[in-house]
C-alpha cells in the first residue's frame, strides 16, 4: 500500500494550539496555584504564536489538503486571526474575575483552548465531516465551560440547557449533512456543489434537496442564536460565569459566520435562492424579537443575549443578499460585533469584584462619578452598538444596509433601521444610567495595569474604527 | 480647511476651551474675507479618500449656503463658552469639551461634500447634544433628552436609507454627483418624503415639533443656544442641499404639502406660544413659528414659478429663508441667553415670578427689548429682512398665503411684546425682583455683540446677501429644470 502523507503546512496553526493545548493540560498539573500565572502566560503565547503563524504561512491562493477536506485561503486566515486575537483578549478579560472567585484553573484555559481549536477547524473546513468535527469540539468545551462554576446552580441549569438544546441543533445538521450526502455522494464541499447542480434537474431529488438544507439551517441558526433558535442565549449568557458568557458571545460567532459561509456559500450555492428565503425570516425575526425584548431586560447579561440576537439579525441580513458585497457586510458586522461584545463584557468584569456581580444594569448607575475614563469607554461601546457614527458599528450597518438595498430589498433596510431606532433605546439607558444618575455603589474600581489598557484599547478601537473603517472593510472586501 | 480644529478635546479650563472656540472663530474669518462672491462653485476643498470599498470621500468644502451657517456657529459657540463661565460649576471640563466637540461636528455638517460624511456629522451631533442636556439639564431632562434623541434618531435613519438609495442609483456618495442623478417621480416622492420625515423632525415642522419644547425647556442655557441658533438650521440646510437639488419635480409636486405645514407652523405654533406660562417655551415655540418661515421661503418660490413662470424672482423665497436663518439663529441665541441671565439670579422661568425687571436692570432691560423687537420683526433689525423677503415672495404666489404669512408679524409681535410686559416693564412684582443685579461685565458683552450683529444685519444685510447671491442662484437655475 503506498501511504500518501499530506500536506502539513497549511495546518501548522491548528497542529501548534491543539499541541500546545495538551502541553498546557499536562504542565498545569505540576504548577502550584500560586504560578498558576504560567498556564495564563502559556494560553495567551499560544493564542498570539498561532496569529503570527498564520500570518508567516498565508498565501493569496486557497490551499486545500488532506484528501480536500481542509481548506486554508485569505478567508480562514483573516477569521481564525480574529477569532485567536478575541480570545486573547477574552483571556485577559476573565482572569481577575476567575483569581478573585477561586475559579483561576488551568482547565479554563485548556478547555478554552480546544474550544479556539475547534472554531479554527470550522472556520477551515471544507468537507462536512471536517466542519462538524470542529463543531462540536467547540460545543463540547463550551457546554464544560458554562458549567465550570459548578457549585452555582444557575450555571448548572444553563450548562444542562446548553447541552440538550446544542445536541438537538447538531443532531438537526447531522441529518441535514447525511442528506445531503445521500444526495450528492460526496462529503467535500466541492463535491457536494457540483452533486446539487447534478441533483437539480430531477424534481424529486429537488425536493429532497430544500429538505437537507432546511436541517442545515437550523443548525447554523442555532449556532448563530438567530430567532427561533434562540432559546438558548439568553440563559446561556445569564447563567454562565460572566468570563465564559464573555468568550461565548464574541469567537464563536465568528465561528458560526464562517460555517455558514462554508456550508451556504460554498457548499449550497446552487441553493441560493432557496436559502436566501430562509434567512430573510431568520433575519426579520431576529431583528424584531432581539430589539424589542431586550428594551424589558434588567440583568445586564441577558440584554446583552438579547443585543447580540439583534446583531446576529444584521449578520444574516448580509449572508441573504447572497452576493460577495454582502458576505464582506457580513463578515465586517461580525468582526465588528466580536470586538462590541469583547469590551461591553469586559465592562462587567471591571465593575465586578469578589462577592459582586454586576450584571444589572442598574449596577452601571453613576460611573461617570466613580471613573469618568472607564464611563467614556463605555459610552463608546453603547454608542457603537446602536449603530450611531462615529462609532464603527455605524459602518458596520451601512455596509450591511448598502448591500440590502442593491438587492432591491428597501422594505428590509427600513424594516432593519426602525428596529434599530428601537434598540437604540436601551443602549442609551445604559448610557442614561452611567451619565445621569447618582452612584449607588461607591466601592473603587480595581484592576490591574493590562486589564485597564486592554479594555481602553477595546473602546477606543471603536472610535479609531469609526474613524477610519476603510482598512477593515477593504480587507474583508478582499478574502470574499 | 482647518475648522475641524473644534474637535480637540480641553483638558479642564474654561480658558482652553475659550481660546479653541476664538480660534476657530478667527479662522473662519479668512473664510469669509476671501471668498469668492462670484462663483456657485464650492469653494475651500478639502479631499482625501476614506472609504475606498464604498467609494467615500471626506471631502469637505463651502458655498455661499454654507459659509454664512459656519460663521454662524463658530461665533454662537464662543458666545455659549462664554457664557457658561460662571454657571456652569459641575464637571467644567466635560461641559466645555462636549460644546467643542458639537461646534467641530456642525462645521462638519454645514462644510460636508459627501453624503456619508454629511451623515455621519449629522448623527454624531446626537450623543454630546444628547450628554449635554442629561447632565446639565434641568429637572425632567432625562425624559427630554431620550424623547430628543430617539426623535430625531428616528427621523434622520430614513435619510440614511435614501442616501444609501442615492448611491444605488448614481454610484457615488458624493453631494454634487447626487445633484445630478436622474430619479422617476415616484422614486422623488418617496425619497422626498423619507428625507423630509429626517429633516422636519430636525427643524422641527409642525406634527413632529414636539420634542423641542421639552429639549429648550430643560437643557442648559448653552445647549438651548446652540439648539435653537444652529441645529435647527441643519434641517433646513439639509433641505437646501438634499431635497431641493436632487428632487426638484417632488419638491415641485408636494409644494403645497410644505407651504401648508409652514403655515401651520407660523400661525398655530405662533398661538400656542402666546399662552405659554414659562419663558424657554415661549421662545422655543416661537422659534418653531420662525423656522415654519425658513420653510415657506425654500418652497414658496415653486408655487411663484406656477404662477409667473419667473426663476429669478422665485429666488426671493429662498435668499429671504437663508437670511431668516441667521437671523433667527442670532435672535434665538439671544433671547436664551436672556433667559439665561434671568435663570441665573431667580432660578424661575416662570413669567409670572417676574416683573419690573427694567427697574432692577435697566440695562439687561434694554437689551432684552431689543431683542425681543427682533424677534417680533421690527424694521431696523435682522428679524424684519427675511421675513420682508418671505412675505414678498408670497405675494407674487399668492395673495392668502402672503396674508397667512404676514399674520406672524402680529402673532409675534403679541407674544413676545407680551413677554417683555410682563416680565420687563410693570411695577416690581416681588422682593426676589427688586433685588436683582444688573449685567456684569461678562453678559454685558455678550448680549451686546449680539445686539450689534443684529441691528447691522437688519440695516445692512447686503454683505449677506452678497455671499449667497451667486449661489441661490445656481441653486434656482438647477431646480428649474425637471430631472424626468
Amino acid at each position: 500500500m503506498n501511504l500518501h502523507l499530506p500536506d502539513f503546512a497549511p495546518v501548522l496553526p491548528e497542529l501548534t494550539v491543539m499541541l500546545m493545548a495538551c502541553a498546557i493540560l499536562v504542565i498545569d498539573l505540576f504548577l502550584p496555584q500560586e504560578r498558576r500565572h504560567i498556564t495564563y502566560g502559556l494560553t495567551q503565547f499560544t493564542l498570539l504564536g498561532g496569529v503570527a503563524l498564520i500570518l508567516v504561512l498565508a498565501t493569496p491562493d486557497p490551499r486545500i489538503t488532506f484528501g480536500g477536506s481542509y481548506v486554508a485561503d485569505p478567508l480562514s486566515d483573516l477569521l481564525k486571526s480574529a477569532v485567536l486575537l478575541v480570545s486573547a483578549v477574552v483571556f485577559l478579560y476573565a482572569r481577575p474575575y476567575l483569581q478573585a472567585r477561586d475559579l483561576y484553573k488551568g482547565e479554563f484555559y485548556v478547555l478554552g483552548l480546544f474550544g479556539v481549536l475547534g472554531m479554527m477547524v470550522m472556520i477551515s473546513a471544507h468537507s462536512l465531516l471536517t466542519l462538524y468535527l470542529g463543531l462540536e469540539l467547540l460545543a463540547l468545551s463550551l457546554y464544560a465551560l458554562v458549567a465550570f462554576n459548578r457549585d452555582v446552580s444557575a450555571a448548572s441549569e444553563s450548562a444542562m440547557k446548553y447541552f440538550v438544546l446544542g445536541s438537538i441543533a447538531s443532531g438537526m445538521l447531522l441529518y441535514g449533512m447525511s442528506l445531503l450526502y445521500g444526495i450528492t455522494g460526496s462529503l467535500n464541499l466541492t463535491g457536494v456543489a457540483a452533486g446539487i447542480v447534478a441533483g437539480l434537474t430531477s424534481p424529486d431529488l429537488n425536493l429532497a434537496l430544500v429538505f437537507a438544507l432546511a436541517f442545515v439551517v437550523v443548525g447554523v441558526g442555532f449556532k448563530l442564536g438567530a430567532v427561533p433558535f434562540h432559546m438558548w442565549v439568553p440563559d446561556v449568557y445569564h447563567g454562565a460565569p460572566t468570563p465564559v458568557a464573555l468568550f461565548i458571545s464574541a469567537a464563536p460567532k465568528i465561528a458560526g459566520f464562517a460555517i455558514a459561509i462554508r456550508l451556504l456559500v460554498d457548499g449550497l450555492a446552487p441553493l441560493q435562492e432557496s436559502w436566501s428565503g430562509m434567512l430573510l425570516v431568520l433575519a426579520v425575526l431576529s431583528l424584531a424579537i432581539g430589539n424589542v425584548v431586550a428594551i424589558a431586560q434588567t440583568n445586564i447579561k441577558r440584554m446583552f443575549a438579547y443585543s447580540t440576537i439583534a446583531h446576529i439579525g444584521f449578520v444574516v441580513m448580509g449572508l441573504m443578499v447572497g452576493n460577495e458585497q454582502g458576505y464582506a457586510a457580513g463578515m465586517f458586522y461580525v468582526l465588528v460585533y466580536a470586538l462590541m461584545s469583547a469590551g461591553g463584557f469586559g465592562m462587567i468584569v471591571l465593575l465586578s469584584r469578589k462577592g459582586f456581580e454586576a450584571d444589572q444594569v442598574e449596577d452601571f448607575k453613576g460611573l461617570n462619578d466613580r471613573s469618568p475614563w472607564f464611563a467614556f469607554i463605555m459610552l463608546l461601546l453603547m454608542f457603537s452598538m446602536a449603530g450611531i457614527p462615529p462609532t464603527v458599528g455605524f459602518y458596520a450597518k451601512l455596509a450591511v444596509l448598502q448591500s440590502v438595498i442593491q438587492a432591491d430589498l428597501i422594505w428590509l433596510a427600513l424594516f432593519a433601521v426602525i428596529m434599530s431606532v428601537i434598540g437604540a433605546f436601551y443602549y442609551l439607558r445604559v448610557v442614561k444610567f452611567m451619565y445621569f444618575d447618582k452612584p449607588v455603589d461607591d466601592a473603587p474600581l480595581t484592576r490591574s495595569g493590562d486589564f485597564g489598557v486592554v479594555l481602553s484599547l477595546n473602546g477606543l478601537a471603536m472610535i479609531a474604527l469609526g474613524l477610519f473603517p476603510g482598512v477593515l472593510m477593504s480587507l474583508t472586501a478582499a478574502v470574499r | 480647511m482647518v475648522l475641524i480644529l473644534g474637535d480637540r478635546v480641553p483638558e479642564a479650563s474654561r480658558r482652553l476651551a475659550l481660546a479653541f472656540a476664538v480660534l476657530t472663530f478667527l479662522i473662519s474669518i479668512p473664510l469669509f474675507v476671501y471668498f469668492d462672491r462670484g462663483t456657485h462653485e464650492m469653494q475651500f476643498q478639502e479631499w482625501v479618500p476614506w472609504i475606498q470599498v464604498f467609494d467615500i470621500h471626506y471631502h469637505l468644502g463651502v458655498d455661499g449656503i454654507s459659509m454664512p451657517l459656519i460663521l454662524l456657529t463658530a461665533f454662537t459657540t464662543v458666545l455659549v463658552v462664554i457664557a457658561a463661565w460662571d454657571v456652569i460649576q459641575y464637571r467644567v471640563s466635560q461641559y466645555m469639551a462636549a460644546f467643542l466637540i458639537l461646534e467641530g461636528l456642525m462645521h462638519g455638517v454645514f462644510a460636508a461634500l459627501d453624503a456619508v460624511l454629511f451623515y455621519v456629522f449629522f448623527e454624531a451631533m446626537l450623543i454630546p447634544m444628547f450628554l449635554v442636556i442629561g447632565i446639565w439639564g434641568g429637572p425632567n431632562r432625562i425624559y427630554a433628552t431620550l424623547k430628543f434623541f430617539l426623535y430625531t434618531f428616528f427621523g434622520s435613519v430614513f435619510l440614511l436609507i435614501s442616501l444609501i438609495y442615492l448611491y444605488v442609483q448614481a454610484g457615488s456618495f458624493a453631494i454634487l454627483d447626487l445633484h445630478q442623478v436622474p430619479l422617476g417621480m415616484t422614486a422623488q416622492i418617496l425619497l422626498f418624503l423619507a428625507m423630509l420625515l429626517a429633516f422636519a423632525v430636525k427643524i422641527p415642522m409642525f406634527p413632529v415639533h414636539t420634542w423641542l419644547p421639552d429639549a429648550h425647556v430643560e437643557a442648559p442655557t448653552g445647549g438651548s443656544v446652540i439648539l435653537a441658533a444652529i441645529m435647527l438650521k441643519i434641517g433646513t440646510y439639509g433641505f437646501l442641499r438634499f431635497s431641493l437639488p436632487i428632487l426638484p419635480d417632488a419638491s415641485m409636486a408636494l409644494d403645497w404639502l410644505m407651504i401648508t405645514l409652514s403655515l401651520i407652523a407660523v400661525v398655530y405654533v405662533g398661538l400656542v406660544a402666546l399662552m405659554q406660562q414659562d419663558m424657554k417655551k415661549l421662545i422655543a415655540y416661537s422659534s418653531i413659528a420662525h423656522m415654519g418661515f425658513v420653510t415657506l421661503g425654500l418652497f414658496i418660490p415653486f408655487m411663484v414659478f406656477a404662477n409667473t413662470g419667473d426663476w429669478q424672482g422665485a429666488a426671493l423665497g429662498i435668499s429671504g429663508g437663508m437670511v431668516q436663518m441667521i437671523s433667527h439663529g442670532l435672535v434665538s441665541a439671544a433671547l436664551f441667553l436672556c433667559i439665561g441671565v434671568l435663570y441665573d439670579r431667580m432660578h424661575s422661568r416662570r413669567i409670572a415670578d417676574y416683573g419690573g425687571v427694567a427697574n432692577t436692570m435697566p440695562w439687561f432691560g434694554a437689551l432684552f427689548v431689543l431683542f425681543a423687537m427682533a424677534n417680533a420683526g421690527l424694521p431696523g433689525t435682522s428679524g424684519f429682512v427675511g421675513e420682508f423677503m418671505v412675505i414678498l415672495a408670497s405675494f407674487r404666489a399668492d395673495f392668502w398665503i402672503a396674508f397667512l404669512a404676514a399674520t406672524t408679524l402680529i402673532l409675534a409681535a403679541a407674544y413676545t411684546l407680551w413677554l417683555v410686559k410682563r416680565v420687563i416693564y410693570g411695577e416690581v412684582a416681588n422682593d426676589q425682583v427688586a433685588q436683582l443685579q444688573d449685567l456684569n461685565r461678562r453678559e454685558f458683552w455678550v448680549l451686546g455683540v449680539l445686539a450689534v450683529a443684529v441691528l447691522l444685519l437688519g440695516v445692512w444685510p447686503a454683505p449677506l446677501l452678497d455671499v449667497m447671491n451667486e449661489t441661490v442662484d445656481h441653486l434656482v437655475r438647477h431646480i428649474a429644470v425637471s430631472k424626468l
